[in-house]
């Protein structure tokens, strides 16, 4: 039952410093490194944080999923603090996609929300990880909620293909604003882009290992707890 | 006991509980019709505007009821603290969910058949030329929401706040079935009327995607 230790404190001092360097230096790039867009312009720099957020929540899509299988497989709490802190980062990571695109779009599109098929289908995603994670704060006893969440992350994880298709597909018989889907992408943007990328991944990683973590500690503190009460009897 | 066996007992059980109180398929009936009246008083539609957003008013009014009228299935196992026989019952855990999940789609569609010909009065839709291709649509819609919606009630059973959370859980996952079930009906009720052979396809692997989820993991829910 080791709580935070000094070798502990350090590594995690050193992967903190380390992301927030990463992080500082894609800041960096975005707005000096990338050349500028010839028809957007400026705010077209936004792309380099807001498509990487998307591909980063994939990441802690996949990872929730997988978490919450291996679960349901082993029954080793460590998979269900795993599915919980990336979902929290899934969450996260589109909150920014879909704030950062109305910033661009407004400016670009003329609108805030165009109802295109990619930003309506990941609202969708967005609401169904909101609600998964509002299911674990309304389910009290811990074992039931690891069970009922992994159930819950399961199927979530099933309609991501169908909402993408029915979206897509609905979306194609129906009028919609001209987007510029930009085939060709500089190779300078590319490595930004890139590098952007590689800095979310580095920060998804550091959060959810301390969201593993908290989790870890809040279930030894329910234990305590638990403990107390019992001798208390 | 066969799996078979034990779902039709169980779905005789609940179509029993239901026979004797008729509470909630009267009370959804009641829901549906006034949510439709109520849509038509926002809207106002024109012959054409009906045609064209009449199913979809149709489809959410029908989701809105599901995510209520579903509800009860489990919650009242709980109330009469009956889940845990059904637990100790020597079937398989997935017929108590399968024969819920029947029973569940068998009132939806009871309620859709009773429905149907007052929505096409209300908003003056010639369904009886299409009447054969609108049915199997709603069979298939019903189907993928009795099921997602059943597995969902199940678990939303066990949290609190449950009748908010349903819907909260339900809706987003339902949105594919949303569309598809919606764009079907409107290309059955347009001028011309066709049965879009690509939704068709995306309703059943709707169903088959998650009868099947349900028969993988539906037990998980049931653990104790």
């Amino acid at each position: 039952m080791a709580l935070t230790t000094k070798s502990n404190l350090a590594t995690s001092t050193f992967w903190t410093l380390l992301t927030y360097t990463l992080l500082a230096l894609a800041g960096y790039a975005a707005l000096f490194v990338a050349p500028t867009e010839k028809t957007m312009g400026v705010i077209q720099r936004i792309f380099y944080f807001h498509v990487p957020s998307f591909w980063t929540a994939f990441i802690a899509i996949f990872t929730t999923t997988f978490g919450s299988i291996a679960y349901l497989a082993t029954r080793k709490n460590k998979w269900d603090w795993i599915a919980v802190s990336s979902a929290e980062l899934a969450a996260a990571f589109l909150t920014v996609g879909l704030v950062t695109g109305p910033i661009w779009a407004k400016p670009v599109w003329g609108v805030w929300w165009a109802w295109d098929a990619r930003t309506t289908s990941t609202f969708v995603l967005w609401a169904m990880y909101v609600s998964y994670l509002l299911l674990r704060t309304l389910v009290d006893e811990p074992e039931r909620r690891a069970l009922l969440s992994a159930v819950v992350a399961i199927f979530a994880c099933l309609d991501v293909p169908l909402v993408y298709f029915s979206i897509w597909w609905f979306r194609t018989q129906h009028p919609q604003p001209v987007i510029g889907d930009g085939g060709y992408l500089d190779p300078q943007m590319w490595r930004v882009l890139l590098y952007c990328w590689g800095a979310l991944v580095a920060l998804f990683l550091l959060l959810v290992r301390q969201g593993y973590r908290l989790e870890r500690l809040r279930a030894e503190a329910d234990g305590l707890r638990m403990e107390v009460e019992r001798r208390a009897l | 006991m066969s799996l078979a066996r034990a779902t039709g007992l169980i779905l005789a059980k609940e179509l029993r509980v239901e026979l004797r109180s008729r509470e909630l398929l009267s009370t959804t009936l009641v829901f549906v019709l006034l949510v439709l009246v109520l849509f038509s008083f926002t809207f106002d539609p024109t012959a054409a505007e009906a045609r064209r957003f009449g199913p979809g008013l149709l489809w959410l009014a029908l989701l809105f009821a599901g995510s209520l009228m579903l509800q009860p299935s489990f919650v009242r196992e709980q109330t009469n603290d009956t889940l845990s026989a059904l637990r100790m019952a020597p079937i398989e855990p997935f017929a108590v969910l399968l024969g819920k999940l029947v029973a569940n789609a068998c009132y939806l569609f009871f309620v859709e058949l009773i429905l149907l010909p007052i929505f096409a009065a209300l908003y003056n839709l010639a369904i009886l030329p299409v009447l054969g291709r609108l049915l199997l649509v709603l069979l298939l819609g019903t189907i993928g929401l009795a099921t997602t919606g059943t597995v969902f009630s199940a678990i939303t059973a066990q949290a609190r706040l449950r009748e908010l959370l349903l819907p909260l859980l339900l809706f987003p996952i339902v949105a594919p079935l949303l569309i598809a079930s919606s764009e079907a009906t409107v290309g059955l009720l347009s001028t011309q009327p066709y049965l879009d052979r690509v939704w068709l396809v995306f309703l059943l692997v709707f169903d088959v995607v998650f009868l099947t989820a349900a028969w993988l993991f539906g037990e998980y829910i049931f653990e104790e």
